[in-house]
């Protein structure tokens, strides 16, 4: 009797076989999708499909999150996973972590890859980055010479700058000789000392078309560029790496154009405005100075100057009553210091003394006070003076020098 | 000053030319000062226009160089 299996038995022992086997653990497959069903939850279940056969598929929103592209039924893709088992319906499907699209898949790995290694490298650094020139004078366009991107650049340049020069320099834009065509004309570019401003520019294409503007050695020489370059490649969605690493990327060649030089007309008009500002601010600021001056001018010093002096006469004059008032207070002063100083030498003059009934007598001859009788002779002149007036005399004798 | 202006290019012009404008409306400086810096933003102003008008608006069509400078012929790209 064979042992009988439950069925959860049956799908544990396939889902243990499958799920420790190592090619199924880590799987690249290839594969139209279908069904594809995008879940609320945001996870992706489809299925992939070739002419014979289908493998179920769910692609978490975990990973799918990093998808670089929707997918859509009847996509080839490349898928990368595991293999598992799915107990519940007992299916296996496949566990997608990476997808790319198939065709583009390679291209499209390798230029993420040479997009991360540039980047690591810093070239696309926004402080390498050169600022574009407000008014290039000479604007080197790097671009097939035949087709529509050359002539929508030029036209567009001449309609916002009527007088830029512009220098094409010719380039092949796609195919197997299109890097090294590019390298050469960015280094030409780099060597023309008078060119200001490099626009490198290609139409629309298709993906393989515009290939040569992920190209390593493109990105080195716009790099390496002395002047400033912007890039028009492709469409609004195309971004290349010639567009990372060039100092301004514009969507289109147009879009290039339009980046490049300035409408002149609203450059000119900009320049009458700061001209016509720069008038009238300095006419205000004369107009300023002017009011300040007339305002100094209006000051009533200067406006009504007989005032003024009437003040400082009315000045002057209380000053002059001051200053006698304060004359006649010293005068007083003196006058009495005086009158008392008179009072002293008045005590002390002999005249007080001649008051009592005392004189002077003077020799007539000379003058001199006689203080004894032997200083005359007999005959001798003699004046007294008095109290009050004065004597006339004349010696008789000379008496003996005795008391009494 | 106008000898330094020539050498100037149309983005250093304009730029001292805004400067100057802004130190104006700032209204701070004095009258010397104030005409000082009217007259070299007059100037700035036409020295910009000159170079506005200074290029020629040619399109040529590189076809080599030589010694280091270009070989050009007039160029006008085909009609659609």
């Amino acid at each position: 009797m064979p042992e009988i299996l439950t069925v959860t038995q049956v799908t544990i022992y396939l889902k243990q076989l499958i799920e420790t086997d190592q090619l199924l653990q880590k799987v690249w497959v290839r594969g139209e999708i279908s069904n594809f069903k995008l879940h609320s939850s945001g996870h992706m279940y489809f299925t992939l499909k070739d002419q014979t056969s289908c493998l179920r598929a769910v692609m978490f929103r975990r990973e799918n999150q990093w998808l670089k592209f929707q997918p859509y039924d009847g996509l080839e893709v490349v898928a990368a996973g595991r293999i598992a088992v799915y107990p519940k319906n007992g299916e296996y499907q496949l566990y997608v972590e990476l997808m790319e699209a198939a065709g583009l898949g390679s291209l499209y790995l390798a230029f993420e890859q040479l997009k991360s290694r540039l980047a690591q490298e810093g070239l696309f650094a926004p402080e390498r980055k050169k600022p574009i020139p407000v008014l290039p004078r000479k604007i080197g366009v790097i671009t097939s010479p035949t087709g529509a991107a050359v002539r929508d650049i030029i036209r567009i340049l001449h309609r916002r700058h009527p007088r830029v020069d512009i220098l094409v320099i010719p380039a092949q834009v796609q195919g197997e000789t299109a890097p090294a065509s590019l390298v050469k004309a960015l280094q030409i570019a780099g060597s023309l000392k008078e060119l200001d401003l490099v626009i490198i520019a290609r139409g629309g294409g298709s993906a393989e078309e515009l290939w040569a503007f992920n190209d390593e050695a493109v990105a080195r020489a716009v790099a390496a560029c002395p002047h400033p370059v912007i890039s028009g490649v492709g469409h609004e969605t195309d971004f290349t790496i010639t567009d990372l690493v060039a100092d301004l990327r514009a969507p289109t060649p147009s879009g290039a154009a339009e980046l490049s030089v300035p409408e002149i007309t609203a450059l000119a008009n900009r320049i009458k405005l700061y001209t016509d500002n720069l008038y009238a601010l300095f006419t205000r600021l004369c107009a300023r100075k002017r009011a300040e001056l007339e305002r100094l001018v209006c000051r009533p010093v200067l406006r009504q100057p007989e005032r003024w002096i009437a003040v400082r006469r009315q000045q002057v004059d209380e000053g002059k009553e001051e200053l006698i008032r304060r004359m006649k207070l010293l005068l007083e002063d003196k006058r009495k210091l005086l009158r008392k100083e008179m009072a002293r030498l008045d005590a002390l003059s002999p005249l007080a003394v001649m008051k009592r009934g005392y004189s002077i007598c003077l020799r007539e001859s000379d003058g001199q006070v006689v203080k004894e009788s032997g200083a005359v002779t007999p005959g001798e002149d003699l004046r007294i003076l008095l109290s009050r007036g004065k004597l006339r005399a004349k010696v008789e004798a000379v008496l003996e020098d005795v008391m009494g | 000053m106008n000898e330094k202006l020539t050498e100037k290019t149309f983005e250093e012009a304009l730029a001292r030319l805004e400067e100057i404008i802004g130190a104006l409306e700032n209204g701070e400086l004095n009258l010397e000062e104030s005409l000082k810096l009217f007259e070299e933003g007059i100037a700035l102003a036409r020295h910009c226009n000159a170079k506005l008008d200074e290029a020629q608006g040619k399109v040529e069509l590189l076809l080599g160089v030589e010694k280091g400078a270009a070989v050009t012929a007039p160029f006008t790209p085909e009609e659609e």
